[in-house]
């Protein structure tokens, strides 16, 4: 009997091969990706691998990063955030205006404008859950909303439509030693969000894949029903997420209007397309239950890596978005071919 | 298993990392900006021919930045210098453009800065690096305390003041200033320049990428506002759509623009507009150019320290017949 059982052992248990379990991992399709463009470009132009090069596109490539491993959570979860580009110009607005016009300390202006983002990202989550309505057309309803405010305070407080003069408030070097620093890697300046972008992406990935409340995400986006019913907190879940976008914009935000000490009215729209585009090359589905954290990182770097790659090609910029375009297809249908293999692996 | 012991472990490590790198902030402001002269910048090392980076705001398609692309382009064939056009509207985007022309050891840069303070250390870092920049366009009060040798541009206050003074001086009374770029400070320095000299100037914002929902915009203003005899458009595209809605509207109001194209010109023969305020944007991109040039191979610098006026020129029926196929073929 003993025997009998070892001579044929279970297959649910057996040992898959290294291939096998390399291509049922989300990121593989973007990875590949990211070492096709990154050696096209490391041949094709002088500068993409000069110590220069590499610290552009890494810090092209690490607010979108950050951005898009928060993105690809909400989406693992099954929703989408469109407001997530045009709250990261929200939450630099609120810091930028508390601490140039109404004289606050950066600190405090920094965490008002948290609390802030917070407050949107439950509220979105909340109407989301509360109404049934499509994520998609709630989020695009607060990424208009927000993008009136935007202008409306904006003019209202500075009779202009740019809050400048960050340098010059109390506390500035501080906030900005912590968010928009630079650190120096054999002579060649990097900026720090590409830190923050590596954090972040840390904990998305240990929090997805290592916890509790990761195997609550993928219940919820796989199938809601089946979730709710096997007691998982779908609600508590679903608004936690939208706030860790909302939570990633304030970071961003924060980056920029430390780095760049001035933010328009006008920035941050278009971005959230970006974001699940990012995303999604990184092996995110659109219908949710299935993605990773890493992986929208590596889509964020071919995303980086692939814009200023073009310039440093010289390429004529006329034909800038036709190459993206053409870039990003290429990924996404590298993605799916792995995908389907990854799905006969599974079987 | 939920475990916050984890997530703290890694964000403990990832801080330490922070940490331990050689960190240096961004520097504040002493609120005492120095308006230096000339900057004392390293000659460029001179290797292979001579290339120069154009780092605009102007995002593609637009046809205002096409003639500083052509202006740019035209005077690197005739001078022999190699130029590369780059624009982004998003001022992070367009600070990792310079970064980059920087990282590929450019000979010259030319930068349009609608946002200064973003693009500030950018500008440093090139200037550091021994890269002579000259700013184009806008941005000029920060041009020579970021340490470019030149700019050139129209400045937005004056050429608004100008187009206000002609208004007041065709009798006109009520002018609606319309503002198409949200996060443009330029646009709005014209209307209230505008205001200055004209008196009564209400602003209305459009959305440049949408026409249709400018032009009902326009009209619902000049409706519900029958006193407007005068509309002020900042851009050529704009002042199409503003001429049919004061058509629309049946309004006795005359349009005025800034910026020339094919339309303007059309109407400007037709008396639908009154008259455009050029700021002969070619000459930005092409004269940066050979500023460059001059700078590189003698030496030299222009403007003393102030900004080089490409503008306000005025075209209107007087002279229309003169520009007309220079607008046509892309050069004014």
């Amino acid at each position: 009997m003993t025997a009998a059982i070892q001579a044929h052992p279970d297959e649910r248990v057996g040992k898959k091969s290294l291939t096998d379990r390399l291509v049922v991992r989300p990121e593989i399709g973007a990875l590949l990706g990211a070492v096709l463009v990154f050696v096209f470009f490391s041949v094709v132009t002088g500068q993409f691998l000069s110590p220069l090069g590499v610290a552009t596109w890494l810090d092209d490539s690490s607010t979108l990063g950050i951005m898009a491993v928060v993105v690809a959570l909400l989406m693992v979860g099954g929703e989408f955030d469109l407001s997530a580009g045009v709250m990261t110009a929200s939450t630099s607005l609120v810091t930028a205006i508390l601490a140039t016009q109404a004289g606050w300390n950066v600190w405090l202006a920094l965490l008002v404008s948290l609390l802030f983002a917070l407050g949107v990202g439950a509220f979105n989550g909340w109407l989301v859950m509360k109404t049934g309505l499509p994520s998609f057309i709630v989020t695009l309803g607060s990424f208009l909303a927000l993008q009136g405010l935007n202008l409306g305070v904006t003019r209202l407080v500075t009779n202009t439509v740019q809050v400048s003069g960050m340098r010059s408030t109390s506390g500035y070097e501080s906030a900005g030693g912590l968010f928009a620093s630079t650190f120096s890697i054999g002579g060649t300046e990097f900026q720090s969000s590409i830190v923050w972008w590596i954090v972040v992406t840390a904990v998305a990935a240990v929090l997805l894949m290592r916890t509790r409340f990761g195997n609550w995400i993928f219940a919820v986006g796989g199938s809601q029903v089946s979730a709710r019913s096997v007691g998982v907190p779908v609600v508590r879940t679903k608004i936690l997420l939208f706030m860790g976008t909302a939570l990633g914009a304030w970071l961003v935000g924060s980056i920029n209007i430390l780095r760049f000490a001035s933010v328009q009215a006008n920035q941050g729209i278009g971005l959230e397309f970006q974001y699940i585009i990012a995303a999604v090359i990184g092996g995110c589905l659109l219908t949710g239950g299935y993605g990773s954290a890493v992986g929208a990182a590596i889509g964020a770097l071919i995303f980086g890596m692939a814009r200023q790659g073009i310039v440093f090609a010289q390429w004529n910029s006329d034909w800038f978005m036709l190459f993206l375009g053409i870039m990003l297809l290429a990924a996404v249908l590298v993605n799916n071919a792995f995908r389907r293999r990854a799905e006969r692996v599974r079987r | 298993m939920f475990s916050i012991k984890k997530l703290a472990g890694v964000a403990a490590i990832a801080a330490a990392g922070l940490v331990l790198s050689a960190c240096s902030g961004p520097s504040a402001d002493n609120s005492s900006s120095s308006a230096g002269g000339s900057p004392t910048a390293a000659a460029p090392s001179s290797s292979g021919p001579f290339k120069v980076a154009v780092v605009t705001h102007g995002t593609a398609g637009d046809a205002f930045w096409n003639v500083v692309k052509n202006g740019a382009e035209q005077a690197g064939k005739d001078l022999n210098v190699g130029v590369d056009y780059f624009a982004d509207g998003d001022p992070g985007n367009q600070a990792r453009l310079i970064d980059n022309a920087v990282a590929q050891k450019v000979g010259g840069l030319v930068v349009s800065m609608a946002n200064p303070q973003a693009l500030q250390t950018s500008i440093q870092n090139a200037v550091k690096a021994g890269i002579p920049v000259v700013t184009i366009n806008s941005g000029e009060d920060s041009s020579a305390a970021f340490g470019a040798i030149a700019h050139v541009g129209q400045s937005e206050g004056l050429a608004g003041q100008g187009a206000g003074q002609r208004l007041k001086a065709a009798g006109k009374t009520k002018l609606l200033c319309v503002i198409h770029e949200a996060g443009n400070i330029g646009q709005n320095q014209r209307c209230d320049g505008a205001k200055q000299t004209f008196g009564t100037v209400s602003t209305l914002q459009v959305d440049i990428s949408n026409p249709t929902d400018a032009q009902a915009r326009i009209r619902g203003a000049l409706q519900s506002d029958p006193s407007i005899d005068a509309v002020l458009a900042l851009n050529s595209q704009v002042a199409a759509r503003a001429v049919d809605a004061a058509k629309e509207a049946s309004s006795k109001a005359q349009v005025a623009t800034f910026d020339l194209n094919a339309d303007v010109v059309a109407a400007i023969k037709a008396g639908t507009i009154l008259f455009a305020v050029d700021q002969q944007q070619y000459e930005q991109g092409y004269l940066p150019i050979v500023f460059l040039k001059l700078y590189k191979e003698n030496g030299n610098t222009i403007g003393g320290g102030k900004p080089v006026q490409t503008g306000p020129g005025f075209v209107d029926k007087t002279n229309i017949d003169t520009v007309a196929p220079y607008a046509e073929r892309g050069t004014r």
